[in-house]
């Protein structure tokens, strides 16, 4: 087993194991932090990929603002959202099947792939993935298009957001 | 390969020899080797901690115009020592309706979030941590790592005044995150890179400082303002909610939040160092020339980068203990309604001006960066001061004193 191997299935472990948590803990914040935990596993799973940029605003966007607006927002409640009935229903059985079947297809997906089983080639010592992923994002017969559209959409939300927290001025 | 050259691959490289000497496999050597590094570089960020208690204590001294500690060893210099040691031996208290783990969790997240900022700390050309090529962006996410402390510390506590100022330390920080990122953007045009190495490369003939005085000053507030410190502390306003989020921290753990804070502040000294003044180089071409070509060794590297940060620290000081504390309404107001636009105009700027001005000699280029920056300020101050007339007469007929005034006359 290589170093990789062994820091990928660690990395698993820690993903799983939180995700896990956060569904079943019932203290409201724990279940916030535990997601911080499966966000930061996915983080090292970009960082082992040598996906640095990925990596890094993983960190900035998942952690820095959505799951610390997450929390700000739990913060609120204090303890008295400790969930005290049962946390499983009766049919169960049904969504933990399907899960079970989706990941069954997405296995023998994964295994009918070419690439399955290969180990990835390093990247060559000149080449600044980033740099490639900037000229990506903005050159005509890449990226531009999906890249435009998603900046609109965020500024509409933008002006949206601002238009909603001004309140009725008329 | 001599050790004055190049000491962390010099003892990397003998420590290899002697690993794979005694018959250990390569990848497990890797892995040692790569363990003790960090192990070193810890123990370095934290016995420097140790000496910013005795640096801070006795600047503040001079400021408030006292002596400072001096007590305790020559100029006070074991005085850090004897705190260490009573932090430790002071009972350690958790509140009884606090969340212990989370509590615990809280002091070693907020040391955490600053040591991990030293992986890309360059000392010289040879002597860093790791060289990433997205260093500026690391640099923000190890500061939401830094208010996840403040926030999980505070909520722990099941205290009212912590909990307030956790909110505080939240609203502080998501708000000056924006121009933040915004201005490291400018170092990042400017360099053409976002490794701190290629930032610190490219400033050997010139600081970002000089071309981009205002990217400088937008860095240091918003830098102020993730530290938390005054006038930006309204997170552990002593005045209003008596300690803030750690309030309810005794002992060590509480040494970790003020460690945490002491050395996070000398740590982004360093990075106003390798952002705006060159880090360990930016000698201006000196270090060419035959006879001054020591200026090349790592360790006279090292020394220029740590006086660069001492500066980069005082500075911040300065500011902590001459600035009242700010309302947070002003805060926020000044964060979105001044810092952002003109952190914004400031990257549209020296977007622009670096294409046009690209084809210009370097004096050309250097004089365009400077003067577009001096004319925005100086726009900026005329606005502000526009701006401050207009308050002012809305404030004379608000008062009650102007009110009495008419009647009087009438």
């Amino acid at each position: 087993m290589t170093a990789d191997q062994i820091i990928f299935l660690l990395c698993a472990a820690l993903i799983l194991g939180s995700a896990m948590m956060v569904v079943t803990t019932r203290k409201l914040i724990h279940a916030a932090l535990w997601l911080v935990a499966a966000l930061f596993g996915v983080a090292i799973l970009y960082a082992v990929l040598q996906a640095s940029f990925l990596a890094v605003v993983q960190v900035v966007v998942y952690i820095g603002a959505i799951a610390i607006l997450f929390i700000f927002a739990v913060m609120l409640t204090r303890r008295e959202m400790l969930d005290k009935g049962a946390q499983t229903r009766s049919n169960w059985w049904l969504p933990a099947l399907l899960g079970l079947l989706i990941l069954t297809g997405l296995v023998l997906l994964i295994i009918s792939q070419p690439a399955f089983g290969r180990t990835a080639a390093e990247i060559p010592a000149g080449v600044d993935t980033l740099r490639n992923l900037g000229t990506a994002l903005v050159s005509p017969d890449a990226f531009v298009l999906p890249f435009e559209v998603a900046s609109v959409l965020l500024l509409a939300a933008l002006v949206g957001a601002v238009y909603v927290a001004s309140g009725n001025k008329e | 390969m001599n050790f004055l050259n190049d000491p962390i691959n010099f003892i990397s490289g003998w420590m290899r020899g002697l690993l794979t000497g005694w018959g250990l496999p390569d990848g497990l050597t890797t892995v040692i080797i790569y363990f003790i590094g960090i192990t070193v570089l810890i123990v370095f960020a934290m016995v420097l901690d140790i000496l910013l208690v005795w640096v801070e204590r006795k600047v503040v001294a001079r400021f408030q115009d006292r002596i400072g500690p001096n007590r305790i060893g020559p100029f006070g210099l074991i005085q850090p020592f004897a705190d260490i040691i009573k932090l430790i031996i002071k009972e350690d208290i958790t509140p009884a309706g606090a969340d212990k783990l989370l509590f615990n969790l809280g002091p070693v997240l907020a040391i955490a979030s600053v040591i991990i900022l030293w992986a890309i700390l360059p000392l010289s050309a040879k002597i860093f941590g790791v060289d990433l090529n997205v260093a500026v962006l690391y640099l923000v996410a190890a500061g939401a790592l830094g208010t996840l402390s403040i926030i999980v510390g505070g909520w722990a506590s099941n205290n009212k005044y912590a909990l307030l100022g956790a909110f505080r330390m939240v609203a502080n920080m998501i708000s000056y995150e924006i121009p933040m990122v915004v201005v490291l953007l400018i170092p990042t045009i400017l360099a053409d890179t976002m490794s701190v190495q290629g930032i610190t490369q490219a400033q050997s003939g010139m600081w970002f400082a000089i071309l981009s005085p205002l990217a400088l000053i937008i860095f240091l507030i918003s830098a102020i303002a993730e530290l938390g410190r005054s006038p930006f502390d309204l997170n552990e306003a002593e005045s209003e909610i008596v300690a803030g989020f750690h309030i309810e921290y005794t002992g060590m753990k509480f040494g970790l939040f003020y460690a945490g804070e002491l050395l996070h502040a000398f740590t982004f000294g360093g990075f106003i160092a390798v952002l705006f003044f060159g880090g360990y180089g930016g000698f201006f071409g000196l270090e060419k020339i035959g006879f001054l070509s020591w200026l090349n060794n790592p360790f006279v590297q090292s020394v220029v980068f740590l006086a660069k940060a001492m500066f980069g620290y005082w500075v911040i000081m300065w500011i902590k203990y001459s600035m009242p504390r700010i309302r947070i309404d002003h805060m926020l107001a000044f964060n979105w309604k001044f810092l952002t636009p003109l952190a914004l105009v400031v990257l549209v700027n020296t977007a622009v001006l670096s294409k046009v001005l690209a084809g210009l000699p370097n004096w050309g280029y250097v004089l365009g960066m400077f003067s577009s920056n001096i004319v925005i300020g100086f726009i900026t101050i005329e606005i502000l001061r526009a701006y401050g007339r207009k308050q002012r007469k809305v404030e004379v007929k608000l008062s009650p004193h102007s009110e009495q005034n008419k009647e009087q006359v009438a």
